[in-house]
C-alpha cells in the first residue's frame, strides 16, 4: 500500500484488517469512535467479516472471547471508562489463555473524566487490569506509523503467547494524521491453534476455561502464566533510544509524552548544542524495558520521567533503577497536553548543574 | 526546516480540511508532516483549529509551542492565536471577516479578503482554499504547481467535482499576494 | 434381549456432583440424548454458566468454553458468528440469565442470534447458597429475603419468555419443567425444537425449564416436584410462549 495521510485510529483499523482480523466488537465512546466506524465499513469487505456494535463494553469483550475461542483474529477498542468495564473479560481471556487485541485510546479520568488525551491508565494496563495474578502485553505507539506496526505485532504476540495484547494510545494519537504505509502482512510462524472450539469431530472434546477449583492446580496455572510472561519479557521487550550515547540526563517517556519530550530535547539542543539529554522510549510498557534503564544508570545519574498523569510509569522506572540514580518527575494529568517549550523548561531545571555549560 | 502552522476559525469554515489539504500536499512532496486537529477545551466556543507541522526531518512533537504561522479565518481566532505565534511569526487572516485590531508589535500580519474573493469565484465555501493559496505564496512551504497537479489525489474520488473550483480558489489567493 | 436404556454417547461416564433431586442432571441427560439422536455431538459448542452447572463440562462430552457470570450469550454470539455451521448453545441459570446477564440476554435475543439458550429456572441461587433470584416467587424465603420476597421493593419474579416474546427476532420460546416423566418428555421435545430452529436459522430460541433445587428450597425431592406443579407453575405457566413456524 502506498504512503497515505491517515488518522491514528484508521491506521490501527487498516493494520488489523491486513493482519487478518475478521471480527470486531465494541461499544461507542469518545475519543475512539472513528475506529469502530472504520471497522464497520471495512469488515463488510472482508470474507467472513463480523462487526457487532454490542450493548455494552462487557458484552463486547465477551463476544471477543467467543470469537477468539472459535479461532478468529479479533479486536475490540474503547477508551478509559469502557476499558474498565472490559476488565472482567480481559481477566477471563488471560485465565483461559486466549488471544485478543484490545485498544485503549486513553482519556482523562478518573470517573467520566474528559475526552482529552491522557496516560492515566498505565497502572491498569500494565498490572493486568482485572482480578487475579496475570499480566498482558502492552504496546505504546508514539506515531501513526507505529499504531499500524504495533497492531500487526499485537496480533502476532497475542497468538504466539496466547494472551491478550493491549495497544495503549491516547486521544492525540487517535486523532492526529500522519503519513503511514500499511505493509502487507508478513506471515510469522505461529503455533497452531490446537485449543480452539470447532466441534469435537474426529478428536476428543475440548474445554477452554479459567475455573480451577483445586488450589494446587490453580497455583500451578498461576506460575505457568508467570513463566509465559517471563518468556515474553526475554524475547519481546522493545524500546527506542535517542541520543543516549553521551547523555548526561536521560528522559523516559512513552507515547504522546515521548513525542512532546523529544521536541523539548530538540529545543534545548538548539538553544545550547552542548546540552546532552538522551531519551529511552518504552515501546512495550509490559514487559517494561527495565534492563536498558538499569544499564544506563551505570553511565548517567539523572533520569527525568515525563508522563501525562500524576506519575505511574515513574514507579517502574524507580523499580528498574533499584536505587541507582536520581529520578525527576514531571506530570500533567487530566487531559492536558503541554507544549514542548513547557516541558523543556522543566527539563532544563533538572539538568545536572555541574554538567551545564552555563549558557542560558 | 521545521515549520508549524495553526489554522483556526469557526466550525464549518473548513478549517480542518484546509489543514488536511496542506498536510496531504506536503506529504506528496515527500516531506515529513503531522496534522493535529483541536479537541478538548479548545473546541468549545465554536472555534475549530488544527496544527500542521511540515519538516524535512522526522517530526518530534505534533504540538506547537510557538507556531511560525497562524492562519485566522475569524475574529476570535485572530485575537486568540496571535498570542501563540513566535516573535517574528506571520499572521495571515481573512480580512473579509476580521478587523485587525490590537496586533502584537513583533509579528507580521497580512489580510486577504478570502470570503470576497471566493464569492467572486461564485462559491463562498472555497474561501478557506483561497486563503490557503495565499498562505502557500507567503510561506513557500509547498509548491502551488505540485499542489494543483496532486489535487485529484488530495481531494479523493468523492470530491472530484470540486476540482476546478478549488484550483481557481488556490490561484486566486496565490495571485492576490503576487499582486 | 432388546436394550431399552443406556448412557448417551455424549454423556461422560462419570457420576454427577449435583444434589439429589436437582434438575440439572436430568437436563444434561436430555441434551446428551438429543446430541446423539440429532447427530450434533461433533458440531456442538456449549457455553455453560457460572453457577452449579459450571461443571457441565465434566459431563457433556462436547466442545465447551466457560463464560463470565451472565455473559454466556455474548460469548455464544462471538462463537456463532465465527462458526455459523456449528450448533451453539448456552446453558444458563436464572441469576446468570435474568439478573447479571439481562442486557446480554435481551440484546442477543433482539439481534436474533442463531443460538439456542437452555434456561434453567429454579427460582434461587443454588451454588452461592440459596440467595434470592430474579425469578424467586413473591413471599418466597431465601437467605437474602428472610421475610419472603417483597414484590413492592424487590420486584415480582421476572417472566423471561414473556419478556423476550415481544422481540421480533425471537422465534421459539417455550417454558417446560422436569418434575415428572410427562414433563421431562415435553422438555426433551422443546430442546429438540430449539435446536431445529437454530439449524433452520429462523432466529433466537430459548427453552425455560422449571427445575427443582431441594437443597436450597429446603424440601425433599418429592415435595420439590410437587411444589413446581402446585406453586411455581402458577407464576410461570408452561407451554409455548412464542413460535414462529420454521
Amino acid at each position: 500500500m502506498n504512503k497515505q495521510l491517515m488518522y491514528g485510529t484508521y491506521a490501527i483499523g487498516e493494520a488489523a484488517i491486513q493482519a487478518g482480523c475478521t471480527c470486531y466488537f465494541g461499544y461507542p465512546i469518545t475519543p475512539q469512535n472513528e475506529l469502530p466506524e472504520y471497522m464497520s465499513r471495512r469488515l463488510l469487505e472482508v470474507p467472513g467479516g463480523v462487526f457487532i456494535q454490542a450493548e455494552s463494553e462487557l458484552a463486547a469483550i465477551n463476544m471477543v472471547l467467543g470469537a477468539s475461542v472459535a479461532g478468529a483474529r479479533v479486536m475490540t477498542s474503547s477508551s478509559s471508562p469502557g476499558i474498565s468495564l472490559k476488565q472482567e473479560g480481559i481477566s477471563f481471556l488471560a485465565g483461559s489463555e486466549l488471544p485478543a487485541v484490545i485498544v485503549n485510546i486513553v482519556r482523562g479520568g478518573p470517573g467520566l473524566g474528559n475526552i482529552a488525551p491522557a496516560q492515566s491508565d498505565y497502572f491498569q494496563a500494565t498490572r493486568g487490569g482485572g482480578h487475579g495474578d496475570y499480566k498482558t502485553i502492552v504496546l505504546a505507539p508514539a506515531s501513526v506509523q507505529e499504531m499500524a506496526d504495533l497492531t500487526f505485532l499485537a496480533f502476532d504476540l497475542s497468538d504466539q503467547y496466547r494472551m491478550p495484547a493491549l495497544i495503549l494510545g491516547d486521544g492525540m494519537l487517535g486523532q492526529i494524521m500522519e503519513p503511514v504505509v500499511i505493509p502487507a502482512r508478513k506471515k510469522k510462524k505461529l503455533p497452531e491453534k490446537d485449543y480452539i472450539l470447532t466441534g469435537a469431530r474426529g478428536r476428543p472434546a475440548r474445554l477452554v476455561k479459567s475455573l480451577i477449583l483445586d488450589t494446587r492446580q490453580m497455583e500451578d496455572h498461576n506460575w505457568k502464566l508467570v513463566r509465559k510472561f517471563q518468556r515474553v519479557k526475554q524475547n519481546e521487550t522493545r524500546w527506542e533510544s535517542f541520543l543516549l550515547e553521551d547523555a548526561e540526563m536521560v528522559v523516559i517517556a512513552y507515547g504522546t509524552a515521548a513525542r512532546i519530550a523529544k521536541g523539548s530535547i530538540n529545543r534545548l539542543k538548539k538553544e545550547d548544542p552542548d546540552i546532552k539529554i538522551g531519551m529511552i522510549r518504552p515501546i512495550t510498557l509490559s514487559p517494561f524495558p527495565e534492563k536498558i534503564i538499569r544499564e544506563t544508570a551505570g553511565k548517567v545519574s539523572d533520569f527525568f520521567v515525563f508522563e501525562m498523569s500524576t506519575g505511574q510509569m515513574v514507579e517502574d522506572v524507580k523499580l528498574s533503577l533499584e536505587g541507582r540514580g536520581t529520578v525527576h518527575f514531571y506530570g500533567r494529568p487530566g487531559g492536558v497536553s503541554p507544549t514542548p517549550a513547557e516541558v523543556a523548561r522543566i527539563m532544563a531545571r533538572h539538568y545536572p548543574q555541574s554538567k551545564s555549560t552555563g549558557k542560558k | 526546516m521545521l515549520i508549524k502552522t495553526m489554522f483556526s476559525g469557526f466550525g464549518g469554515q473548513g478549517v480542518l480540511s484546509t489543514g488536511q489539504t496542506l498536510a496531504k500536499a506536503a506529504m506528496l512532496e515527500n516531506k515529513h508532516v503531522t496534522y493535529l486537529p483541536s479537541y478538548g477545551a479548545e473546541v468549545r466556543g465554536g472555534t475549530a483549529n488544527c496544527t500542521v507541522t511540515i519538516s524535512d526531518k522526522d517530526i518530534a512533537s505534533p504540538i506547537a509551542s510557538e507556531p511560525e504561522f497562524v492562519v485566522a479565518l475569524n475574529q476570535p481566532s485572530f485575537f486568540r492565536f496571535q498570542n501563540l505565534l513566535r516573535a517574528g511569526g506571520f499572521l495571515l487572516y481573512n480580512s473579509s471577516l476580521v478587523k485587525p485590531a490590537s496586533v502584537r508589535g513583533d509579528i507580521e500580519t497580512l489580510g486577504i479578503p478570502s470570503t470576497g474573493l471566493a464569492a467572486d469565484l461564485g462559491n463562498v465555501r472555497v474561501s478557506n482554499m483561497v486563503i490557503l493559496g495565499a498562505f502557500i505564496r507567503i510561506s513557500n512551504l509547498i509548491s502551488l504547481k505540485l499542489l494543483l497537479k496532486n489535487l485529484p489525489d488530495i481531494l479523493g474520488p468523492g470530491k472530484l467535482r470540486l476540482l476546478e473550483i478549488n484550483k481557481k480558489a488556490f490561484q486566486a489567493g496565490y495571485n492576490y499576494i503576487k499582486e | 434381549m432388546k436394550k431399552v436404556y443406556s448412557r448417551p454417547k455424549s454423556l461422560k461416564k462419570v457420576p454427577m456432583h449435583y444434589c439429589p433431586g436437582c434438575g440439572h442432571s436430568i437436563i444434561h441427560r436430555l441434551i446428551a440424548e438429543l446430541l446423539d439422536e440429532m447427530s450434533l455431538r461433533e458440531t456442538a459448542i456449549c457455553v455453560p454458566p457460572a453457577g452449579c452447572a459450571v461443571l457441565a463440562y465434566n459431563y457433556l462430552d462436547i466442545d465447551m468454553v466457560e463464560a463470565p457470570h451472565g455473559r454466556a450469550t455474548a460469548v455464544a454470539t462471538g462463537i456463532k458468528r465465527v462458526r455459523p455451521d456449528n450448533m451453539v448453545f448456552s446453558y444458563q441459570g436464572d441469576g446468570d440469565l435474568a439478573a447479571i446477564g439481562t442486557a446480554e440476554t435481551l440484546h442477543t435475543a433482539n439481534r436474533g442470534e442463531l443460538i439456542s439458550v437452555i434456561f434453567v429456572n429454579n427460582a434461587i441461587y443454588g451454588m452461592t447458597g440459596g440467595q434470592m433470584a430474579p425469578t424467586t416467587l413473591a413471599g418466597q424465603i431465601t437467605t437474602t429475603s428472610p421475610s419472603g420476597r417483597n414484590t413492592k421493593t424487590e420486584g415480582p419474579p421476572i417472566r423471561v419468555c414473556e419478556l423476550l416474546s415481544t422481540l421480533e427476532n425471537t422465534t421459539y420460546l417455550e417454558r417446560v419443567a422436569v418434575n415428572s416423566p410427562a414433563n421431562i418428555k415435553k422438555t426433551k421435545k422443546a430442546i429438540k425444537k430449539a435446536f431445529q430452529h437454530q439449524q433452520k436459522k429462523t432466529g433466537f430460541s430459548l427453552v425455560e425449564i422449571l427445575s427443582s433445587c431441594p437443597t436450597n428450597w429446603k424440601m425433599d425431592p418429592l415435595k420439590s416436584c410437587r411444589w413446581i406443579d402446585e406453586i411455581m407453575v402458577k407464576e410461570f405457566p408452561l407451554g409455548v410462549i412464542k413460535e414462529v413456524k420454521c
